[in-house]
């Protein structure tokens, strides 16, 4: 029993040790800045003691309609998303389907994808209005060129013996593609997909703080003007945590969808 | 398929005295996109100035290219994304091999540069202000916290990939750590590292730009929102093809001489 339980338990802190030794680093790291804070070291006026930021947490979820703000960038996040599938799947069975069109703007979109699309948020302020629809807009322009590049990738990527299997039971192109191509790629433009919704979602609650209209963005950009120090930092950290999950809770929904990898 | 073989048959085959059909359909998109939207700007279908004509914008591309103070912005904004790019790349590079060097670090804290690194960074603006003032040091810092996950990711998993026998041959040796770095790992992973350092150059272009849209009296970025306030369209459409040329030429560039290329293609 006890030659059992040994390496049980070393192997259990291998696995604690290495997330004991990140949270308590963060945590004495918190520590020092409170400490220099309050021994004068460093400025409360430039950097809020982290207690005051823990304690401001209520406060704007509460003042600040956190909730709302929340659903507002999630909504516009959803609806660029929605754009994001249709267009960007679309343009990849498009590519796909015609050769030469692929071979002439594969790279023209590869590198859409790799460009600061971000910066045209001034253009789609004259063309869309101070709205939703700019961000939504950004969004989308953000998202849909990485969906199109795996949707295509996808489908190049069909093994040649799933394809065969489809010619001998005489499918149709049709039939081919539904029952064939699509599920085979479906895999790799989740991926895209994914991709793609991460990049709106940094576009949105980016031209959010930039115009200072919408949800998060704009949460964090009223309370840095309005100089609530604890406010803004709490915000922040508020936004980040709200990244981390959405990122997190995609990365889940890849595995469950390719569980072989 | 069948039919996609012949394309590929057909498109692969450069015919004599005819243009080769993939850039006779790249000729013909652009041609066609162009003409749209010429018809679209005579028309008047959308506000005026909206989409100005085709003249309009290569007159602004021309004045905006001949007019000494836009090279004052352009340096402007070099001269941020440099600097961005030096300290995030510096850091980024030494944070990615402590972390690829040490198992225990990456497991401690790679987690954490994994999930940060695609947050919108451009929410730390208000801090860096506060941080750094409304000068030239808060662009920077975006940029540098722009760039510095991307490369410190990039280094961190190139480090992983590098051959256990280069390091016993360094060990071996009894290379101490600064050589270690600059003979062993740097060459061994030069491949991750420019490609961090390409990727790193693109968002710190982002964060540094989008930083001077939000609150600066000189760089592009300021160019850009300038154009936007006082409405003028065809300079902020003459702003943004230079501003894209500039990045899509230096992202190729730092992929050619770091031969990125040359690894595509094998």
């Amino acid at each position: 029993m006890n030659s059992f339980a040994a390496p049980a338990r070393s192997g259990l802190l291998t696995r604690l040790l290495p997330a004991a030794l990140g949270i308590g680093s963060i945590a004495v790291l918190i520590g020092l800045v409170e400490a220099l804070i309050r021994l004068g070291l460093i400025n409360r006026f430039i950097v809020p003691m982290p207690s005051e930021i823990f304690l401001a947490f209520p406060r704007i979820v509460v003042e600040e309609n956190v909730l709302s703000r929340f659903t507002l960038t999630i909504s516009e996040a959803f609806s660029a998303s929605i754009l994001v599938a249709a267009f960007g799947i679309a343009g990849g069975v498009l590519l796909h389907r015609f050769t030469l069109l692929r071979q002439a703007t594969e790279t023209w979109v590869a590198a859409i994808a790799a460009a600061p699309l971000v910066l045209i948020y001034p253009l789609y302020l004259v063309i869309f209005g101070r709205s939703a629809t700019t961000i939504v807009m950004m969004g989308f322009t953000a998202g849909v060129a990485p969906t199109v590049l795996k949707t295509l990738e996808g489908l190049s990527g069909t093994r040649r013996v799933l394809i065969n299997v489809g010619r001998s039971f005489n499918l149709t192109p049709s039939q081919q593609f539904w029952k064939i191509l699509f599920p085979a790629a479906l895999p790799t433009i989740f991926v895209g997909l994914r991709l793609g919704l991460i990049f709106a979602l940094i576009n949105i609650v980016g031209v959010e703080f930039l115009i200072n209209f919408g949800g998060l963005g704009q949460l964090i950009n009223e309370l840095s003007e309005r100089y609530d120090l604890a406010g803004t930092y709490a915000a922040i950290c508020f936004v980040v945590l709200v990244s981390i999950c959405v990122f997190v809770l995609m990365e889940r929904l890849e595995r469950w969808l390719r569980p072989g990898d | 398929m069948a039919e996609a073989g012949r394309l590929t048959a057909t498109a692969g085959r450069p015919r004599r005295g005819l243009l080769h059909p993939v850039t006779a359909l790249r000729v013909g998109i652009i041609v066609a996109v162009l003409a749209t939207w010429q018809l679209l700007s005579a028309s008047g279908l959308l506000y005026r100035d909206v989409v100005p004509s085709l003249a309009a914008i290569a007159l602004a591309l021309y004045v905006t290219l001949s007019d000494p103070s836009f090279y004052f912005h352009l340096a402007t904004t070099g001269y941020e994304i440099g600097i961005a790019l030096a300290i995030g790349g510096v850091s980024g590079l030494a944070v990615g091999i402590a972390l690829g060097a040490s198992k225990l670090m990456a497991k401690a804290y790679e987690a954490y540069l994994y999930y940060l690194g695609p947050t919108p960074k451009i929410i730390f603006f208000p801090v860096m202000i506060m941080w750094f003032g409304v000068g030239a040091g808060s662009k920077v810092a975006m940029g540098a916290i722009s760039c510095f996950f991307p490369i410190a990711l990039n280094v961190a998993a190139g480090m992983r990939e590098i051959d256990p026998v280069l390091i016993r041959v360094g060990a071996s040796f009894r290379a101490n750590t600064w050589q270690m770095v600059t003979k062993i790992y740097l060459p061994a992973m030069r491949y991750p590292v420019i490609n961090g350092l390409r990727i790193g150059l693109g968002v710190a272009l982002i964060g540094t730009l989008l930083a001077e849209t939000k609150l600066s009296n000189r760089g592009i970025g300021f160019l850009v929102i300038q154009a936007y306030s006082l409405f003028n369209m065809p300079q902020m459409y003459s702003l943004l093809i230079v501003l894209f040329v500039i990045s899509i030429g230096a992202n190729a560039l730092i992929g050619r001489l770091g031969g990125l290329h040359d690894i595509k293609r094998s």
